[in-house]
């Protein structure tokens, strides 16, 4: 049940990964893309990830696609064709990648290694959430506390950026 | 294990449900609308009439950065809400240290917000 779960979730991803960079609307690769971050998220769920799930829902799915649907409106981009053209190259690299993937993983003796046994399923009650909440505001404070600091940091970044294209010329314009 | 793979996957049941349910019900709205929708492709009702204006260009215009800059403070917070979603469920088993890390979070927070405040971010003018 857990290889034919996976199988669907493995394929949908792949396939909509390949739409996002190959349909012609902007918009169309952005929804393509929310598909595929919500199948993600069912591969986290096979992981007995559950909280990562959720977050990858909430924060790729809510907030990050947003923001990508807001670049695609912001740019103003029309349906395109010249993304088009690069077939035959990008065929071509990913066969030699693919190739390569191939030799590593068969020489290197990945394949015949056992594979590690997954997480142990979490609690039916709590779940591996509150695992994480244990872990991360007693054994990683620090890590955290940088975490935040960083969160800060790219506030003011985005503010300061996106000000100097906001207000420069309206300013001015008030002025005189 | 493989028993309680299938019983850590049927908790998951009931989202699968409401999955196909909200899929099913647009689908089935739409696919219904279609089929029972009475079709006038008449010129009066193609064309803008009474308060409707004449559209004078392509729908489709660049959006003002400020969306943008919306949009970046709402991934932000939904991080910083991520953090605070395990902190709730433990906060009450780590003791004092959890909360005062907390707070400093919510602290630096507050600061970015209120600088974002100050700078003019979240007005709309």
């Amino acid at each position: 049940m857990t290889t034919v779960l996976f199988s669907y979730f493995a394929g949908v991803i792949v396939l909509m990964a390949v739409l996002v960079v190959a349909s012609r609307k902007p918009v169309n690769s952005a929804l393509s893309l929310l598909v595929m971050f919500f199948h993600v998220a069912g591969l986290f769920v096979l992981l007995n990830a559950e909280f990562i799930a959720a977050v990858q829902i909430i924060v790729y799915a809510g907030a990050i696609l947003v923001l990508y649907l807001f670049v695609v409106m912001l740019l103003n981009l029309r349906a395109e064709e010249s993304y088009h053209k690069q077939y035959l190259v990008g065929l071509v690299v990913g066969l030699a990648i693919l190739i390569e993937a191939v030799l590593i993983l068969s020489r290197s003796g990945f394949a015949d290694r056992a594979l590690p046994a997954a997480a142990p399923a979490p609690d039916v009650l709590s779940g591996n959430t509150e695992g994480i909440g244990r872990a991360l505001y007693t054994t990683y404070l620090f890590p955290f506390e940088v975490a935040s600091l960083i969160l800060l940091v790219a506030m003011i970044g985005a503010i300061i950026l996106a000000k100097k294209g906001m207000f420069g010329k309206e300013e001015k314009r008030s002025l005189r | 294990m493989v028993s309680q793979t299938a019983a850590y996957l049927s908790q998951y049941f009931s989202i699968f449900l409401f999955i196909i349910l909200a899929i099913g019900f647009g689908a089935v709205t739409l696919l219904l609308s279609n089929f029972v929708q009475p079709r006038l492709d008449l010129e009066e009702k193609l064309s803008p009439y009474e308060c409707g204006s004449e559209p004078i260009s392509d729908a489709r215009n660049p959006f003002p950065v400020r969306y943008y800059i919306i949009a970046m403070l709402f991934v932000i917070f939904d991080v910083e809400m991520i953090f605070i979603y395990p902190w709730a469920i433990v906060f009450d088993k780590i003791g004092f240290w959890g909360l005062f890390e907390m707070v400093m979070f919510i602290g630096l927070f507050v600061f970015g917000y209120i600088y974002a405040w100050k700078k003019g971010a979240l007005q709309w003018e």
